[in-house]
């Protein structure tokens, strides 16, 4: 059955709770990605993927090294330029446009800040970019303890601490949308912990979140949805319990392994 | 929400600037040139003479300073600047902010420290002053020139190393190639008429132009170097100097431009 749903478009095999509904409705996807298309030189990274993102729910996009997990991530945000396809945010198609920006939080793999910048400039930086009146959700430094070393230069912070000045900046401005780059790489158990608890509560709001992690055991704990990435294109996205009923397995590590061998039993069968 | 791209060039250039004055290395580039003005000054106990000294300064070490400083910065705030640019931010803004927030912290740390120790001097008479204006100028217009160029290189190529390579590169070839190839031309066609030529390919290097408008205000001929006497003898002090003026300002504007749309086109 899974080779089959392979073999299928993602928003053919797309199960998810949330059905493609007319545009602005609350139920509507929040995000639609209609054939995306991204090649870097000869190399095709994402060959027509097709995604929704709904709304009120954690998408975790899963891949091996180079499926394209990050390049998506990138053109969803318009920092890479996609060859063809589009990208609608909230009904809005996004191309040329830069205003639903102000309502995607993200948070990159790498917190690289300048050395010399306080966790204060870097949040006064951001704030000051989306026009200084946004609205801001300060929570977070104190769950993740940044206040402590906000007034810090980011130069005398350790790693683990720049992660957290990295979550606080993506949730600051009570995004619609969050962009999770593996979000607790670097975080000890207990920021780790609240960070979790962060994204519950912000899926329970009704806002969406995407993320990507290597951690699938984390993966589980949080996600709703989960897009399975391989070679640029979805092979697989849907809810996780549907994944697990289907690969017969309790967990989304086995599941993923199912998947890729089917992949690979598809790829090798191929003439 | 959108922000008015003015608004966002004057925030990241705020932003910038701070960031840059606090680096050890932009101060330690200030407290450089102060302290040879400096000691020039008292060196030579005159004006003219001291920028006369200090004229292979501002044309070889600001260019430098300023393509290593932009190649290296890029490569090191890359990840913040695709921070930035996740937020509702047009990329030709926040490129403007990126650039003026490079160069003008860099023309400061120049001008502050080849400025003051004149003004303490008192050093600042009708016979320096001309002289005095047209070094500051001709340092401010090279930092221009050099930080478009550096982002412009940071921007096109991906490798850091690379990219330093490159910088200095370009360095040189505008520093020191350029007049070692003007020469190798002149005495290898030396029985053709090459002055107007010659003339034509001063304007294609900033370094040379900027050379051309500092010693138009002055009488040592022997600073001019080949272009530059060639600029005075053909165009004359007031004709020369606009001459380099109008090149420079299209050396400032041609790879800033090109950085910005290298910068707007450009996968992150």
């Amino acid at each position: 059955m899974t080779t089959a749903l392979l073999r299928r478009p993602a928003h053919e095999v797309r199960t998810t709770t949330t059905p493609i509904l007319p545009l602005h409705r609350p139920s509507a996807p929040l995000v639609e990605i209609r054939n995306l298309v991204k090649s870097f030189g000869r190399r095709r990274v994402l060959d027509g993927v097709d995604l929704d993102i709904a709304r009120g729910g954690v998408t975790a996009i899963i891949g091996p090294n180079g499926a394209g997990k990050t390049t998506l991530n990138k053109v969803l945000l318009g920092l890479v330029h996609a060859d063809s396809g589009s990208i609608s945010f909230d009904g809005v198609d996004v191309a040329g446009r830069i205003s639903h920006r102000a309502r995607i939080g993200y948070m990159p793999q790498a917190a690289r800040f300048p050395e010399s910048y306080t966790g204060q400039d870097v949040l006064d930086l951001l704030r000051d970019l989306r026009g200084g009146a946004a609205p801001r959700d300060l929570s977070l430094l104190q769950q993740l303890g940044v206040s402590a070393f906000l007034m810090q230069p980011v130069r005398t912070l350790s790693g683990g601490q720049r992660q957290r000045l990295n979550a606080v900046a993506a949730f600051l401005f009570s995004p619609d949308l969050l962009i999770l780059d593996e979000p607790t790489a670097g975080l000890d158990p207990i920021a780790s912990g609240a960070f979790k608890e962060k994204i519950r509560a912000v899926r329970d709001e009704g806002r969406a979140v995407i993320i990507t992690s290597h951690i699938l055991s984390e993966l589980q704990e949080i996600s709703d949805t989960v897009v399975f990435l391989h070679e640029g294109r979805v092979r697989w996205s849907g809810p996780l319990p549907e994944l697990l009923n289907i690969a017969q397995v309790d967990s989304l590590e086995r599941a993923i392994a199912h998947l890729m061998q089917q992949e690979n039993a598809v790829i090798g069968a191929a003439p | 929400m959108n922000v008015a791209p003015g608004s966002t060039i004057a925030t990241v250039l705020r932003h910038e600037a701070r960031a840059v004055l606090k680096n050890r290395g932009v101060l330690l580039f200030g407290g450089g040139i102060l302290l040879l003005t400096e000691s020039m000054l008292r060196l030579t106990g005159s004006g003219p003479r001291a920028l006369a000294s200090l004229l292979s300064l501002v044309l070889l070490v600001v260019p430098l300073v300023t393509m290593l400083f932009g190649v290296i910065t890029w490569h090191a705030s890359r990840e913040f600047t695709e921070l930035m640019l996740a937020q509702p931010v047009r990329r030709a803004a926040l490129f403007g902010g990126l650039y003026l927030g490079l160069v003008l912290p860099l023309a400061t740390a120049f001008v502050l420290g080849l400025l003051l120790p004149f003004a303490l001097h008192r050093a600042l008479g009708s016979e320096t002053l001309p002289l005095l204006a047209a070094t500051l100028a001709g340092g401010v217009a090279l930092t221009f020139v050099f930080g478009g160029l550096a982002l412009l290189i940071g921007v096109a190529i991906e490798d850091r190393l690379r990219g330093v390579g490159t910088a200095i590169a370009v360095w040189m070839l505008l520093t020191i190639g350029y007049d070692g190839i003007m020469l190798l031309v002149a005495t290898t066609f030396t029985d053709y008429p090459l002055e107007k030529p010659m003339l034509a390919l001063t304007l294609a290097n900033p370094v040379d132009l900027a050379r051309t408008m500092i010693v138009m205000q002055s009488d040592a001929a022997a600073l001019m170097g080949y272009t530059g006497a060639l600029m005075h003898r053909f165009l004359g002090s007031m004709l020369g100097s606009m001459a380099a003026i109008g090149g420079l300002l299209l050396w400032i504007l041609t790879p800033a431009w090109a950085g910005r749309r290298a910068f707007e086109r450009r996968d992150f």
